[in-house]
């Protein structure tokens, strides 16, 4: 199914990751709706926001890496998951 | 009293939702597909990584058009906000001159954009133009084809004239809007007209402005048409802009992977800029 437009395996993976986050978030909201709350982050933020951020910045996390270091990006990925975690729990 | 929520109305918004799918998402995801390939033809595309990234992140060409792009973006803003602002300002507030003036000021706004490049391509040429020939005539050695700076000044000109107007009608807007009763008191307290506009109109026109300074930014950032006929990106490459950059790079060289990896690392930054200016609106609208 996948060859249909020359979609690789890791795209695949990319997106469906996406896509369940914001499904599991979903449910999340729905389970346990959230309030706006300020945390360290200068405005304040629902738990969608933060993931908004989080997101973003895993996406400049990324590139940041790969412009200046020839680190594995696993370790990248490590960085983000930490940061986004942080700013979920703490934002 | 407590608002009600009800989350079945997002039922409501599920049409948009798949129009924007198919107009926005399903691009988007082909983008990043093609970004991690290297594609020469159907059926010859090659899994490669991260590597177009590296070499996008690396490209001199690249970073010298982003470079370009920010100061153009930022010489646009600068212009054309405090000048929409003065314009907003001299305007007749109302009766036949206002609609007039509304009028007159629209009209560049109504112009498409290769049509505002060929006007100004005319326009500032030495020989049979009116303000390249002017210039000329007047001793300036001007010519838009050989000169940078030449060049850098008739593509500003031109967006200014094109998309100031934008600027000073919503301002127009943000101005009628202010009730008659702060003009009357600041009368009364023989306010004078730099305080009139410090501490009347320009914190009323605040949200007008962050909308006009997104737009502008917005619209800046991505413009491709009217310095492309105008210019051509030259001389040299010294008004090529991002998203001529990107054009050349993917439907002049069909470089798919190359061209993909950029738009999104473009796409990433639009996204930032506009969230913080998102942000910054509706953090404004809270305080309110």
């Amino acid at each position: 199914m996948i060859d249909w437009m020359n979609w690789t395996p890791t795209v695949v993976i990319f997106f469906a990751v996406i896509a369940s986050i914001l499904a599991v978030m979903t449910v999340y909201e729905i389970v346990s709706p959230c309030r706006e709350r300020k945390g360290f982050l200068p405005i304040e933020t629902t738990r969608g926001d933060r993931l908004f951020i989080s997101l973003l910045s895993t996406a400049y996390i990324h590139l940041t890496f790969l412009a200046v270091s020839d680190v594995s990006l696993w370790v990248a990925l490590a960085v983000s998951v930490a940061w986004a975690a942080v700013l979920l729990r703490w934002g | 009293m407590q608002k009600i929520h009800n989350n079945r109305a997002w039922w409501l918004v599920l049409p948009v939702f798949l129009l924007v799918a198919f107009s926005a998402l399903i691009p988007l995801m082909t983008v990043v597909n093609y970004s991690v390939q290297d594609i020469f033809g159907p059926g010859q595309a090659f899994f490669v990584g991260t590597e177009w990234f590296k070499e996008v992140l690396g490209d001199e060409r690249l970073q010298d058009s982003l470079i370009r792009q920010f100061m153009f973006s930022g010489a646009v803003l600068l212009i054309q906000i405090p000048l929409g602002i003065g314009v907003a300002l001299m305007m007749p507030k109302s009766g036949i001159k206002g609609s007039l003036c509304l009028i007159l000021i629209a009209i560049p706004l109504l112009i498409p954009w290769n049509v505002v490049g060929t006007i100004w391509q005319v326009f500032a040429r030495g020989d049979i133009g009116l303000f390249g020939w002017g210039l000329n005539e007047l001793g300036f050695d001007y010519n838009y084809t050989g000169n940078t700076v030449d060049a850098w000044l008739t593509v500003l000109l031109m967006d200014v004239w094109h998309w100031t107007p934008l600027v000073a009608l919503l301002c127009y807007s943000g101005l009628r809007a202010i009730p008659e009763a702060f003009y009357q008191a600041a009368e009364i307290d023989r306010a004078s007209k730099w305080a009139v506009f410090r501490y009347i109109q320009l914190p009323r026109l605040k949200s007008v402005l962050i909308i006009a300074v997104l737009l502008r930014f917005m619209d800046s950032f991505m413009i491709y048409t009217e310095p492309f006929v105008l210019t051509g990106g030259g001389p040299g490459s010294s008004t090529t802009f991002l998203s001529q950059t990107l054009t050349t790079m993917a439907i002049g060289q069909f470089d798919l992977g190359r061209a993909s990896a950029f738009s999104l690392i473009y796409f990433l930054i639009v996204l930032l800029i506009s969230w913080l200016f998102f942000t910054a609106i509706t953090q404004d609208d809270k305080e309110k």
